[in-house]
């Protein structure tokens, strides 16, 4: 394992949803927790953390920085949304995509944040013509690969077609750590049997995840027919197949893949769902993954992103601090921090 | 996600003007992991002991401002920002007699990237002071 590497350690804020959802833990509170924590860049979700956005406040920039300052923390990359079906009876013309990501390349610049997390559904030509404004600001627009898709899906590979033609410093990839869900998360099939699904039916799903042997048409943006069927013919409900679905929802992808694309890859998503006691994440084999993101050069942050919060939160009491001060033990051993 | 946590237990209760009971009011959350513009909060199925509470009759207020459940695919600016318990006030003359309530609530989210939204659901039973 090459040991010489510049990869950064950093959360998205999303880790700790559940704590500000509740009002137990403020914006200030999560990144003086940050601190405390001992992990050193910050992702915000704008329409999770920051009140009114995209319309930033300047009082808000002003606090934003000032945490940043006193709690001795890099902001890092900001999470947008293209929400192109908010005008009545309408979906957004191309104008106003590109005049709503420019208005995130202006807010992720005054928030001190050199990435840009993109949503899957700003098209490719819309980032071919935003890249300019990125640039001038220094934001690199950084489209999440995320579970079921991954570089050779097919827009993934539009777009590294249009990587490769345009040459600009601010067109990328975000990747999510969930297409390495090498395992069904145990927390999930925990949560399928709360809901009340049949033993059967969540050893069933559990074993055909595992082996990669679902009944899965897995295409972006396309319901999955094939394992609705299954469930109803395993006796199941109907209202089983949306727990079905969202527990089957990541996908296991080759990482040999990353040697080619790594250099398109500018932010990571350390995706977990739970940690456990001797260091590792249940589902996803962080100790395979981060040699390669070293030995191919990655340079960019890792950012611990909790989502076994949703999982439990029915039964358990989330303590999301918890989960991620364990994850970024685990970010430590593995780049040679510990 | 965060189901269970929609209907807030504590906001629930008669509410009177000028004297008269003119209805109720129960706290939303919404089943989502951020705030959204209120035209991508769709369809709200409020059931109250098993009827089904009309649009028409459902306001929601946020950070002090109010809007009809009816108006939201109007409002691509206006925020139901994430975490915010929401006020809804149902007109009902005479309110809701004393006693528990069984509440059932089912919200959809106009979520644009998962094809179709998505919907959340909770069910309480609440009681209103004697």
């Amino acid at each position: 394992m090459a040991t010489t590497h510049s990869i950064k350690r950093g959360v998205s804020l999303y880790s700790f949803q559940e704590e500000y959802f509740l009002h137990k833990m403020t914006l200030e509170d999560i990144i003086a927790t940050c601190a405390k924590l001992d992990i050193p860049g910050i992702e915000i979700i704008g329409d999770q953390m920051i009140p009114e956005y995209p319309n930033i406040s300047d009082a808000f920039v002003k606090q934003w920085h000032g945490w940043m300052d006193k709690y001795g923390r890099t902001p890092v990359c900001l999470d947008m949304f293209l929400d192109w079906n908010k005008y009545k009876g309408r979906v957004m013309t191309d104008d106003e995509r590109i005049e709503s990501v420019k208005k995130d390349i202006e807010n992720a610049h005054k928030l001190g944040c050199t990435v840009i997390r993109v949503i899957h559904d700003v098209e490719p030509d819309i980032l071919e013509r935003l890249a300019p404004t990125a640039e001038k600001h220094n934001v690199k627009l950084a489209l999440e690969i995320h579970a079921p898709s991954y570089f050779d899906s097919p827009l993934e590979q539009r777009l590294v077609e249009m990587f490769r033609r345009v040459q600009s410093p601010s067109l990328c990839f975000t990747l999510d750590m969930g297409v390495f869900t090498k395992i069904q998360p145990r927390v999930a099939s925990d949560r399928l049997l709360r809901e009340g699904l049949k033993p059967e039916i969540v050893s069933y799903l559990i074993d055909a995840y595992n082996t990669g042997t679902l009944p899965s048409t897995h295409e972006l943006g396309r319901r999955n027919d094939a394992l609705p069927a299954k469930i109803l013919e395993m006796g199941g409900r109907e209202q089983d197949i949306f727990w079905a679905m969202m527990a089957t929802h990541g996908v296991y992808s080759d990482p040999k893949l990353l040697r080619e694309y790594v250099p398109f890859v500018k932010h990571i998503h350390g995706k977990f769902y739970e940690m456990l006691p001797e260091g590792r994440e249940y589902s996803i084999p962080y100790d395979d993954i981060i040699p390669i993101l070293i030995e191919g050069g990655y340079d960019g942050y890792i950012d611990s992103e909790y989502e076994g919060n949703r999982w439990i939160q029915d039964a358990f009491v989330v303590d999301s601090p918890a989960q991620v001060k364990q994850h970024q033990a685990m970010l430590k051993r593995l780049l040679g921090e510990a | 996600m965060y189901d269970k946590y929609l209907i807030v237990t504590e906001a629930f209760k008669n509410i009177e003007q000028d004297g008269e009971v003119t209805g109720y009011q129960l706290g939303l959350r919404l089943p989502y992991y951020r705030g959204v513009v209120l035209s991508l909060v769709g369809a709200t199925e409020l059931t109250v002991d098993g009827e089904r509470v009309p649009t028409e009759a459902m306001t929601v207020t946020l950070r002090g401002r109010t809007f009809p459940f009816m108006s939201f695919e109007d409002e691509p600016v206006a925020k139901w920002e994430f975490g915010d318990i929401g006020i809804v006030t149902v007109a009902k003359p005479g309110g809701l007699m004393p006693g528990e309530h069984n509440i059932e609530v089912r919200q959809h989210m106009k979520i644009s990237y998962v094809p179709g939204g998505f919907w959340g659901g909770d069910t309480k039973a609440l009681t209103v002071a004697g």
